[in-house]
C-alpha cells in the first residue's frame, strides 16, 4: 500500500486521518472566500481548442442522435482509456474508447437497450443478446416477476409514470472526494473493516445482503485502481497536488457513470473540498490561476460530456439528453461560516468560459446570509446565462446537515452518508377525476382503481369529491409504495450500484422519494369545485369527461390563502398515505413536487379537468402554478409556492420562473441587485427551490423557427436545465406558454 | 377557458373587492374605499428594489401616448376597501423588506382618488412599507402638507416644457403640476421625474432642456427616468374604440435615447 507521503502536508486535523470524514477535513482545511469575481481567468487557447473539437462533434450527434455506440457491455474496466486530444488534455478519462461514444448498460433493462440500438439504426451484437437473454437476468426482468396486477394497470394508465423499471434508477451519490483525500486501498481497507464487523451478527437475509455488497464494493474499488491505472494514474494513495485532486476525484465519478446509466448521475458538493488543494498550490507557487481555472475548465468538459444510451420514449419524458451532474456550491457551515471558495467562482466562470450548458447542472445553496460578492455573482450568471438553479441552504442544513448535496434536481442528501430510492410521479390530477368516475379511467373508460359507485348529480359538491379523493389516494399510495418496493428489491439485486455505495458508509440512511405531478391542477380543481359552480358532462357509459364551470375562483399562485391551503392540503395528504406503508430497506418515505419536463406527458394522459384544463394540455412544472394564472407578478406566485411545507415534501419542492430581462429592471446595473433581492426575500423565508429563467419570448419562438442560430441557448426547465433546440417541439410550446414575469 | 377569462376587456385582475353598491358612494367620498384596475408585485420599474404596485383608475388626463387608457374611467376599476387592500399588501411586507422595496400607487391618476390613496399610503407607512405614489402632479395641491409626510417619493411625470405642446400632448395645462414639483421642493421631498420621449412628439431638444433645467433648479429630483415610446398599448385603445394618434409612431431609436438622456444629464441630472 501507498504511504500518503508528501501528500497531506499543511492540512489540519486529526480525525479525519483517523476515520473516513471528509467533512471534518473540509471544515478544519477550507478559506472561505468574501471577494467578487474580479480574480477569475479566462479559458486559455488550450481550453477552447479542446471545446471546439467537441463542438463540432455536438453537431453531428445532434444530426444523428447518437454519435457512435459500443456494444461492449460497460463496467468500469470494460473500455480501454480514450481521449479527446491526449496531447493537451489536462483531466483524462472517457466513459468509453471515444468521445460522445455511449456504451450499453444492460443491467438495468436489457429492453432499454434493445430498443435504443433500434432507434439510433445499430443492430444488437448476437452475443451480448445471448447472454442477456440466456444467462444473466437483468433489474428490468425482475421487476416485472414481481409486478402486481394493480402495479401493471395504473402503469399503462399513466396514473402512475415514469418509474424506473427498465433503467438505472440513479439519485445515488458516491462521495467522490473520498478517493482524492485518502486514496483507493485505505478506503478498501475500511470497507472490509465494515465487512469484517458483521462477521459476528447472524446470517440473516439482511446481513446476507449487506455482506454481499460489501464484497461487491471493494471488488469494484479494486477496479477503479485498473481503469485509472490504464490512463497512467496510480490512485492507491491520496493525491498530491490540486490536479490530481480533481483527477482522483473524477475518475472515482467516471467509474460510477461507466457502470451505471442512473437517471441522475449527480456529482456531489466537490468545488470547495478541491479548493483547499488549489490554496495550497497556489500558495506554494506551483500554480497560477489561469492554471486553476483551466483544470477546473477541463474537469467541467469532461461533465459536459457524460452521455447513456436511452430511447426516444425516455427523451419524451426527460427531455434534452440530461444527465444531472448535479454539484451543489455554496451554502454555509454548521458554524455559521459561508461554504463559498474561489473554487465555487471558478464553477461558475466555466459558463463563461465554455458558455451556457445544461451539464453539470450547476446548483446554488442559497442564503441570504451568503457573502455580497458570491450573491451577485451567482444571480449575474443567472441572468447571463440561464443555466443554474438556486436551492435553500436554510432548509436543507437544518434538515440534514451542512454536507449534503443535490440529486438530479431538487433531492438533497447528506454526501456519503444517505441515499434515496428514486421513483417516479403520481398523477394526482387523474387521481381525482379517478375519485369523481368511480376508479375509471376518464380517457379508456377502463376501471383502473378500485370500483365504488361515481358521483351522481349534475354540480360537484365539495365535501363529496374531497371524501373520493380521500379514498382514491388512499388506493393510489399503497399501488405507489408497493411498486417502489418492487423496483428497488430488484435493482439492488441486479443492477447494485457498487461504486457509488463504496463511497458511502455502511448502512446510510435510506429515502424513498416518492413524487406527485398536477398539484396545481388539483389545487385549482378543488378551488373551483369550492368556490365556484362545476357541473359535469358524462357520456353514454356514465362516465364523467368534461366540467361547466359557472362563476370564478381563486387560482393557486395568487397569494391567496383560499386555495393555497387546498395545494399544501394535498401534498400532506398524499404523504400522509404514502407514510402508511412500509418500505424496502426501512426507507425513510419522502416526496418531491417536481415533474421535470415529464408535466407535458403527464398533461397529455389526464382528461379535461375542474379547473378548465383541457384534456391533453400541459400541467405546470413541479409546484408550478398552472401556466398564466400567477397573474400578480412574481413574488405572489413564488409566495403561493412558498406555502408548501418542507415537512411533506422533503424530496423537494420545485419552481421554475421565467423573468423578462426588463422584469428585473429598467437598466442593466440594476438587474443583479434586484434578483439577489428576490433572492434573499424567497429563501430568506420558507421558498426551496428556484429556478431562474431571464430570457426573452421572442427569441424562443425564434429559436423554434431557427434552431441553427441557437446552439447553446440554454434553459432551466424544472430542476435542470437543457439546450432549448433539443426539446420536443411540443416541450418547446410547453415553456413558451409559461407565464414571463415583467411583461 | 371560459372560468378563467377576465370579466373585463382589459383584464381586470383585482378580486379583492366585493362590497354592495349602496355604500360605494359614501366610502369613496370618506376615502374608506377606492377604485383599482389591478396591482401585482416583484415590479423592479416603479421606484426603488422590487416593489408591490396597485393602479388606480381614472385620470383628468388624455396623454396621446398612454398606454393604459383603460385606467381613464374611475368605474374601469373595482371598489376594493383600504382595509382590504392593506391586507393584501400586509402579506408581502416582510419580503418587500428584503428587497428593499415597497409599495407604489400608480395609475391612472391616484390622486383623482386623493383620500383613498392618502389613507392607503399612511396604512403602507404604518406597517414600515417604503411608499411612492406615481402621478402627473395636477392634483397635487390636494394634498395636505401631513399627507406628503406619508409618501417617502414622488415620480413626478413632466410631459413637455412647451405650454402649448404639453396641452396638445395631455390636454390639460402644465401649471399645476409645476407648482407641485416645487411645493415637494420646498418641503425637501424626494422626486423621481419620468419622461416618455416619443419620436416627433417629446423629443426636441430646446423643450427636454427647458424641463431638465427646471428639475434641475429644483434641487430635490434624484434621479431622471427617460421611458422610451412603445405600442403596446396600442391594442386598448382599438378595444376602446378610441381614436389613437400614434399609429404611425416607431420607438425611438437607441441613439435618440442615449441622445435624451444626455440632454437630462447636461443639466445636472442622474439620467438614465
Amino acid at each position: 500500500m501507498k504511504t500518503t507521503g508528501s501528500a497531506w502536508d499543511g492540512f489540519q486535523g486529526a480525525l479525519w486521518q483517523k476515520e473516513i470524514n471528509v467533512r471534518a477535513f473540509l471544515q478544519l482545511n477550507y478559506t472561505p472566500y468574501d471577494g467578487d469575481a474580479a480574480f477569475l481567468a479566462p479559458a486559455t487557447a488550450r481550453t477552447k481548442k479542446i471545446w471546439e473539437i467537441l463542438t463540432k462533434l455536438f453537431v453531428e450527434e445532434r444530426k444523428k442522435g447518437v454519435l457512435d455506440v459500443s456494444q461492449i457491455p460497460s463496467s468500469i474496466t470494460a473500455h480501454a482509456p480514450g481521449y479527446i486530444d491526449k496531447a493537451s488534455e489536462i483531466i483524462v478519462g472517457l466513459q468509453t474508447e471515444a468521445p460522445l461514444k455511449r456504451a450499453i448498460m444492460p443491467n438495468g433493462g436489457f429492453r432499454m437497450v434493445l430498443s435504443s440500438l433500434e432507434a439510433y439504426g445499430y443492430k444488437p451484437d448476437p452475443q451480448v443478446v445471448e447472454a442477456f437473454t440466456k444467462y444473466r437476468k437483468t433489474h428490468n426482468e425482475g421487476v416485472f416477476d414481481a409486478y402486481t396486477a394493480d402495479i401493471r394497470k395504473c402503469r399503462s394508465s399513466h396514473v402512475l409514470t415514469g418509474l424506473p423499471d427498465a433503467y438505472g434508477r440513479g439519485r445515488i451519490i458516491g462521495d467522490y472526494r473520498r478517493v482524492a483525500l485518502y486514496g483507493v486501498d485505505r478506503l478498501i481497507e475500511a470497507k472490509q473493516r465494515e465487512k469484517a464487523a458483521l462477521d459476528d451478527r447472524p446470517s440473516t437475509e439482511d446481513i446476507i445482503r449487506d455482506r454481499e455488497e460489501l464484497s461487491e464494493q471493494i471488488r469494484a474499488l479494486e477496479e477503479l485502481k485498473t481503469m485509472a491505472a490504464s490512463y497512467g494514474h496510480d490512485i492507491s494513495g491520496p493525491a498530491a497536488t490540486a490536479r490530481e485532486a480533481v483527477q482522483w476525484l473524477y475518475f472515482a465519478y467516471l467509474a460510477a457513470v461507466k457502470e451505471q446509466n442512473g437517471a441522475a448521475m449527480s456529482l456531489g458538493r466537490t468545488s470547495s473540498f478541491l479548493d483547499i488543494y488549489f490554496e495550497r498550490d497556489l500558495a506554494a507557487g506551483r500554480l497560477t490561476e489561469e492554471q486553476a481555472q483551466e483544470i477546473i475548465d477541463d474537469f467541467v468538459i469532461k461533465l459536459r460530456i457524460v452521455r447513456f444510451l436511452r430511447t426516444p420514449e425516455y427523451d419524451e419524458l426527460f427531455a434534452g439528453d440530461p444527465t444531472w451532474v448535479t454539484e451543489s456550491i455554496g451554502g454555509m457551515g454548521d458554524d455559521g461560516r459561508s461554504l463559498v471558495t474561489k473554487t465555487s467562482f471558478r464553477m461558475l466562470q466555466t459558463l463563461y468560459n465554455l458558455g451556457p450548458a445544461p451539464e453539470p447542472n450547476l446548483t446554488i445553496w442559497y442564503t441570504p446570509r451568503l457573502p455580497d460578492g458570491f450573491r451577485e455573482f451567482a444571480a449575474k450568471v443567472a441572468i447571463d446565462t440561464s443555466s443554474i438553479q438556486f436551492e435553500s441552504d436554510e432548509i436543507m442544513r437544518r434538515t440534514w446537515g451542512d454536507d449534503g448535496a443535490i440529486a438530479c434536481c431538487v433531492s438533497p442528501m447528506l454526501v456519503g452518508k444517505q441515499m434515496q430510492f428514486f421513483g417516479a410521479r403520481a398523477n394526482l390530477a387523474k387521481c381525482l377525476l379517478y375519485g369523481i368516475n368511480g376508479g375509471r379511467d376518464e380517457l379508456s373508460g377502463k376501471q383502473v382503481g378500485p370500483a365504488f359507485d361515481p358521483v351522481t348529480g349534475e354540480v360537484l359538491d365539495f365535501e363529496d369529491v374531497v371524501g373520493r379523493f380521500e379514498k382514491m389516494m388512499d388506493w393510489l399510495a399503497g399501488v405507489y409504495v408497493n411498486a417502489m418496493n418492487v423496483i428497488h428489491y430488484m435493482h439492488d439485486k441486479y443492477a447494485y450500484e457498487r461504486i457509488e455505495m463504496a463511497l458511502h458508509d455502511y448502512a446510510p440512511l435510506r429515502t424513498m422519494a416518492f413524487g406527485m405531478a398536477g398539484l396545481s391542477v388539483v389545487a385549482d380543481s378543488l378551488s373551483a369545485i369550492k368556490y365556484a359552480k362545476v357541473k359535469v358532462v358524462r357520456d353514454a357509459t356514465g362516465l364523467v369527461t368534461d366540467f361547466v364551470t359557472e362563476g370564478t375562483f381563486p387560482l393557486f399562485g395568487n397569494n391567496d390563502n383560499r386555495v393555497d391551503q387546498l395545494a399544501t392540503w394535498v401534498v400532506g395528504a398524499f404523504m400522509e398515505r404514502l407514510r402508511k406503508h412500509p418500505t424496502y430497506r426501512n426507507a425513510l418515505h419522502t416526496q418531491s413536487i417536481l415533474t421535470i419536463t415529464s408535466n407535458v406527458v403527464y398533461g397529455k394522459g389526464t382528461g379535461n379537468t375542474p379547473d378548465g384544463r383541457r384534456k391533453g394540455e400541459p400541467f405546470a412544472p413541479g409546484a408550478n402554478p398552472m401556466h398564466g394564472r400567477d397573474s400578480h407578478g412574481i413574488h405572489a406566485s413564488a409566495a403561493s409556492v412558498a406555502k408548501i411545507p418542507y415537512r411533506d415534501a422533503q424530496d423537494g419542492i420545485s419552481l421554475t420562473t421565467t423573468l423578462l430581462p426588463t422584469g428585473l429592471g429598467r437598466v442593466e446595473k440594476e438587474r443583479i441587485p434586484n434578483l439577489v433581492s428576490i433572492l434573499d426575500a424567497f429563501f430568506g423565508a420558507t421558498g426551496f427551490h428556484m429556478n431562474i429563467n431571464v430570457l426573452n419570448r421572442e427569441m424562443l419562438l425564434d429559436a423554434m423557427e431557427h434552431p441553427e442560430k441557437y446552439p447553446s441557448l440554454t434553459i432551466r426547465v424544472s430542476g435542470y436545465a437543457v439546450n432549448f433546440v433539443r426539446l420536443t417541439r411540443e416541450q418547446q410550446n410547453d415553456v413558451i406558454s409559461r407565464t414571463f414575469h415583467g411583461a | 377557458m371560459t372560468t378563467l377569462a377576465a370579466k373585463s376587456p382589459f383584464e381586470l385582475r383585482v378580486g379583492l373587492g366585493n362590497l354592495p353598491e349602496q355604500s360605494v358612494r359614501e366610502a369613496l367620498a370618506s376615502g374608506e374605499m377606492g377604485f383599482l384596475h389591478s396591482y401585482t408585485t416583484g415590479s423592479t420599474v416603479d421606484g426603488p428594489g422590487v416593489r408591490v404596485v396597485a393602479w388606480t383608475t381614472g385620470c383628468q388626463w388624455r396623454c396621446r401616448y398612454c398606454h393604459n387608457p383603460d385606467t381613464w374611467t374611475v368605474t374601469n376599476g373595482i371598489p376594493v376597501s383600504v382595509a382590504q387592500a392593506a391586507d393584501e399588501l400586509r402579506k408581502y411586507r416582510a419580503g418587500l423588506k428584503a428587497m428593499s422595496g415597497g409599495f407604489t400607487l400608480s395609475g391612472g391618476e391616484p390622486l383623482m382618488q386623493h383620500r383613498f390613496a392618502v389613507k392607503l399610503l399612511g396604512a403602507a407607512k404604518g406597517m414600515g412599507i417604503h411608499t411612492t405614489i406615481e402621478t402627473n402632479g395636477f392634483w397635487g395641491s390636494r394634498l395636505t402638507d401631513d399627507d406628503l409626510e406619508s409618501i417617502a417619493l414622488v415620480m413626478l411625470g413632466l410631459k413637455s416644457w412647451d405650454p402649448a405642446r404639453h396641452k396638445d400632448l395631455t390636454g390639460q395645462e402644465i401649471g399645476p403640476t409645476l407648482d407641485f414639483a416645487r411645493r415637494l421642493a420646498a418641503r425637501k421631498r424626494p422626486i423621481w421625474i419620468r419622461f416618455v420621449l416619443v419620436p416627433g412628439l417629446t423629443d426636441d431638444p430646446e423643450d427636454m432642456a427647458g424641463s431638465a433645467r427646471f428639475a434641475a433648479s429644483l434641487g430635490n429630483v434624484e434621479r431622471v427616468e427617460v421611458l422610451p415610446f412603445h405600442q403596446m398599448g396600442r391594442f386598448k385603445w382599438e378595444r376602446l374604440g378610441l381614436t389613437y394618434t400614434l399609429e404611425s409612431v416607431e420607438p425611438p431609436t437607441s441613439e435618440a435615447i442615449d441622445k435624451a438622456v444626455a440632454v437630462w444629464r447636461s443639466a445636472g441630472l442622474d439620467a438614465s
